[in-house]
């Protein structure tokens, strides 16, 4: 068997690619791409709701917070660390994202405005990402489809505490319950954005679906996710901001009108709310917390020492 | 390894080159975790670290947030060896032994349990 073949016999069989097999190089060059934008949006991910860690309304909230933003980073962690095993370094895929040569989800552009974006963010973003990431648990590239396993298993403690939050606010004061729809007005349309384009003006899906790495397509994972949410929305007594929402019957699903494309569009080519602040914030991050990466080789260097001449 | 990026409709479509460089200079650690007292160590990821106590406080932080192990093995990647895969095939047998296996040994039903 040549090693096209057994590679293309490990797909059909539903088994999983490992790193040290052969693949084609659109397969690797696929994943890199892949993988690593999908660990950049976790890190950038960090910052809409960093920036509420210092507001959170209580102690229990602010602990919550902070654990979620943690998880973020370590999802981005897994994720740099499977991309790693395709050839290339973690440093050399951000300094790529640095340069604004790698993307990273759309929905971290738009900005966190109130505390109930917290709770949007936690139901509908993390919502959205679930659906595509139980999905990728089943992607044909043994790695990656690892460190979904582990990834989804944590999102689900954020889908949670978003949507327990938003309870909360729609049982509270009207004030509150107004916080929470409008939240949900601004919050919507970019969850339904993250799907992606539309099957037919998504070139890569086909050869994606072919290799097993995408395993249901953007179309689907979209209407899978209004299905699912629809009903969360109505048992939190809030209106989804979309007149054309209506269940169909002889689909079994909801139909849901028109995504506006320019706007997708537009925040994919960097014009977004926030992306030119996230870039920035990030790279200044690396920057300034390079001091912490010296320090810590000079502390390894100097115990290394240190238990040389005790050892003598 | 080059690779076209992703770009929006009407933008120029742009190579970029990796080169699987290290720039920190960190070496690569494997992380294998016990998740309870009577079982092995399972390997669960990767991680970049200055030295060995450095890569098990980052292997706690990055993959034990939620009490996923009772202890922590942190082995440098490059101390890892491995047959290649186009090599394995000679090392490891298929199933072509039979004999070797419990099943294929018929013991009446009156013998019992064996």
């Amino acid at each position: 068997m040549t090693s096209p073949e057994r590679f293309q016999a490990i797909i059909d069989a539903e088994d999983k690619i490992e790193p040290t097999d052969w693949m084609p190089e659109g397969y690797r060059s696929t994943l890199v791409r892949q993988i690593a934008q999908h660990a950049h949006s976790e890190v950038i991910g960090m910052q809409p709701e960093g920036n509420w860690i210092t507001r959170a309304p209580s102690l229990h909230r602010k602990a919550i917070l902070i654990a979620k933003v943690q998880d973020e980073a370590g999802h981005g962690l897994y994720l740099y660390s499977a991309a790693e095993t395709l050839g290339v370094k973690r440093d050399e895929l951000q300094e790529l994202l640095h340069q604004g040569k790698h993307k990273y989800s759309s929905i971290f552009n738009y900005p966190t405005l109130t505390w109930a974006d917290i709770g949007a963010i936690g139901w509908l973003v993390d919502g959205a990402a679930i659906t595509n990431q139980v999905m990728l648990t089943r992607c044909s590239y043994g790695p990656y489809a690892r460190a979904m396993v582990r990834i989804c298993k944590e999102e689900s403690f954020h889908q949670r505490q978003g949507y327990e939050l938003l309870i909360q606010l729609c049982q509270g004061t009207p004030e509150q319950k107004a916080m929470a729809q409008d939240a949900l007005d601004r919050w919507w349309w970019p969850s339904l954005m993250m799907f992606g384009p539309h099957d037919s003006d998504s070139p890569h899906t086909e050869q994606s679906m072919t290799w097993k790495i995408k395993r249901v397509s953007n179309d689907d994972l979209r209407q899978q996710f209004v299905d699912m949410t629809v009903p969360q929305a109505e048992y939190l007594g809030l209106a989804i901001p979309d007149r054309e929402l209506r269940w169909n019957p002889e689909r079994g699903h909801y139909d849901f009108g028109e995504i506006d494309w320019e706007e997708f569009w537009r925040v994919v080519k960097g014009n977004g709310p926030m992306n030119r602040d996230r870039l920035a914030h990030k790279s200044r991050a690396w920057e300034e917390g390079a001091w912490v990466r010296e320090a810590a080789t000079a502390h390894a260097v100097k115990r290394a020492e240190r238990s040389a001449r005790s050892a003598a | 390894m080059t690779y076209e990026v992703p770009v929006a409709p009407g933008e120029k479509a742009e190579l970029v080159e990796t080169t699987g460089t290290d720039l920190d200079g960190w070496p690569m650690w494997e992380v294998f975790v016990r998740a309870r007292r009577g079982i092995s160590h399972v390997h669960i990821g990767s991680l970049h670290a200055p030295d060995p106590v450095t890569a098990l406080e980052n292997a706690r932080d990055v993959y034990t947030r939620r009490g996923e192990g009772v202890s922590v093995w942190v082995v440098p990647s490059t101390e890892v060896h491995a047959f290649e895969p186009e090599a394995a095939a000679e090392y490891i047998e298929a199933n072509e032994k039979v004999y070797r296996l419990a099943t294929t040994y018929e013991i009446p039903d009156e013998v019992g349990q064996m």
